[in-house]
């Protein structure tokens, strides 16, 4: 059975007597312990099919199934949120356990899961300070450890890496696959960078801009770990790389004429 | 690197330095030219004779009374209008029939200087030390309660969204991001209150009192002490002061993060 069931789903949003239709016809089967990046120029509704995913929206029509095994307690989602998403008025250790402390779990628990995740992204002796002490990628990396120490089914990316520079990008995307290979949860990835999605996932959606469609499923069965260099390198990922560019370069062409 | 440090001390010393001369030329230069006759020294006593007449005050016991009555009627008038200040700011922040409903009533009362709404306290609440209290509160009022419903409501979306993601029940939404969100703009209100609230006192114990700085100054004006007068200004410039400390200091301690 599928872990996430999307049907028929569109999102129009109205502005006084215009509307935008943001979204439409989405029918998808996301698996168990798939890492999915959802990839396409900006403005196609990628974010959108994110927030209706984190029930930050609401869908104009169809539906979303996630199938949870029904005893468990943890919560179904969680998100990793575009920079900035960091609690300014928390400190790194009061961020990461901020799901916890929501869900009132008790103290040990929480304490505990914070501690791992926390010495996991590399941040304990970080612990104590607020994030206008931190870097960029500090930042992202307490994002990060907040959305896995909530320990939900499945976790919704907005871009996490897109503010960082090139090398910080790297690190933290290595962090990132060494976590999930060991908790193997559901991902849904956003990106618009195609390298990205190449070294991250086991399957890439690319979309349409403006209405947002799924244009094309890409399975993509690369051995892991893989490393950025094999991404720029191997001629089977070079294959694959142009064959999005094209798909992309089409799209982005299309909006233009519109 | 000791060079440097030197330097700094030296960078620090002699902003210190500039910071604390202006003020004592001023006064140098008052002694000087009211000594001298260039200055009316019925009008403008040398500071050394302000400063005698005020230990002379001060060891009749007169002046530590009119002191105490005025600090007691801002203090308690301060919190009469903070408090409520910040519940009702905070609603109306949060909830936006809480904000239509109240902000008229704001808007009416706002633009109307307390001072002149002082006959219509005098017939609530009589003649005593509560009257001045509530036109304290009044004054108080609007600075902080504007404050804290624009704090509120500048929050950065993306936070209200980390909370609601990560399933924030009402109480926990309030006390760890709207309050502590709201916290930096309502403090600039309170410090707006705080001048306006000394401003007030004195002007209502010129005007309806027979007890506090305020009187203290008027009395000795109309008596023709101006050496005492001038003792009355010095206090109020002196408590100014210290308030704004006071709260610089509170500040630091409820915003680390800032």
């Amino acid at each position: 059975m599928a872990k996430i069931e999307i049907k028929q789903l569109s999102k129009r949003f109205n502005k006084g007597n215009k509307y935008i239709d943001a979204l439409s016809g989405i029918d998808l089967k996301i698996e168990d312990g798939e890492f999915v990046c959802l990839l396409g120029p900006s403005g196609c509704g990628k974010t959108t099919l994110l927030r209706i995913l984190a029930s930050l929206e609401t869908p104009t029509t169809g539906n979303i199934t996630i199938h949870s095994a029904a005893a468990k307690k943890n919560p179904t989602q969680s998100m990793v949120f575009q920079e900035n998403g960091v609690i300014p008025w928390l400190t790194v250790e009061e961020n990461v356990a901020f799901g916890l402390k929501m869900r009132h779990l008790p103290e040990e628990i929480t304490r505990k899961q914070t501690d791992y995740y926390i010495e996991k992204v590399g941040l304990s002796n970080f612990r104590k300070l607020y994030p206008k002490e931190l870097s960029g990628g500090m930042k992202q990396r307490v994002s990060i450890a907040r959305a896995f120490a909530n320990d939900p089914d499945i976790l919704l990316m907005d871009e996490p890496f897109a503010a960082l520079d090139e090398q910080n990008k790297f690190i933290l995307q290595e962090e990132l696959l060494s976590i999930w290979q060991e908790t193997r949860k559901t991902v849904i990835f956003i990106t618009h960078s195609i390298d990205e999605a190449l070294l991250l996932s086991d399957r890439i959606l690319l979309m349409s801009a403006q209405p947002g469609r799924i244009m094309k499923d890409i399975k993509l069965d690369l051995p892991r770990p893989r490393s950025i260099e094999q991404v720029r390198s191997q001629s089977e990922i070079t294959q694959r790389f142009l064959e999005i560019w094209e798909h992309l370069q089409e799209e982005v062409k299309q909006t233009r004429l519109i | 690197m000791h060079n440097n440090i030197f330097q700094l001390i030296k960078k620090v010393n002699l902003q210190q330095f500039i910071t604390i001369s202006s003020p004592l030329l001023l006064l140098l230069l008052w002694e000087i030219c009211s000594n001298t006759g260039i200055l009316d020294s019925r009008f403008f006593p040398p500071p050394t004779l302000i400063i005698h007449t005020m230990f002379q005050l001060g060891e009749s016991g007169e002046l530590f009374s009119h002191v105490s009555i005025s600090l007691t009627r801002i203090l308690l008038g301060f919190l009469l209008g903070v408090i409520p200040a910040i519940c009702i700011g905070l609603l109306m922040g949060m909830y936006k029939y809480f904000r239509h409903f109240f902000s008229p009533i704001v808007m009416i009362f706002m633009p109307i200087p307390t001072l002149a709404m002082l006959p219509i306290i005098l017939i609530l609440f009589g003649i005593g030390e509560f009257s001045k209290m509530v036109t304290i509160a009044i004054s108080v009022f609007f600075p902080v309660v504007i404050n804290t419903a624009a704090g509120v409501a500048n929050i950065d979306r993306i936070y209200l969204d980390v909370a609601k993601n990560y399933q924030a029940n009402a109480k926990d939404f309030f006390f760890r991001i709207a309050l502590p969100g709201a916290m930096p703009v309502m403090l600039e209100g309170i410090q707006m209150g705080q001048a306006i609230a000394l401003l007030t006192i004195v002007a209502a114990e010129m005007i309806g009192a027979n007890s506090g700085i305020g009187y203290l100054i008027w009395m000795n004006y109309k008596a023709f002490l101006l050496p005492e007068m001038y003792v009355g200004l010095i206090l109020i410039s002196f408590f100014g002061y210290i308030f704004s400390i006071i709260l610089r200091g509170l500040e630091a301690k409820l915003l680390p993060w800032k």
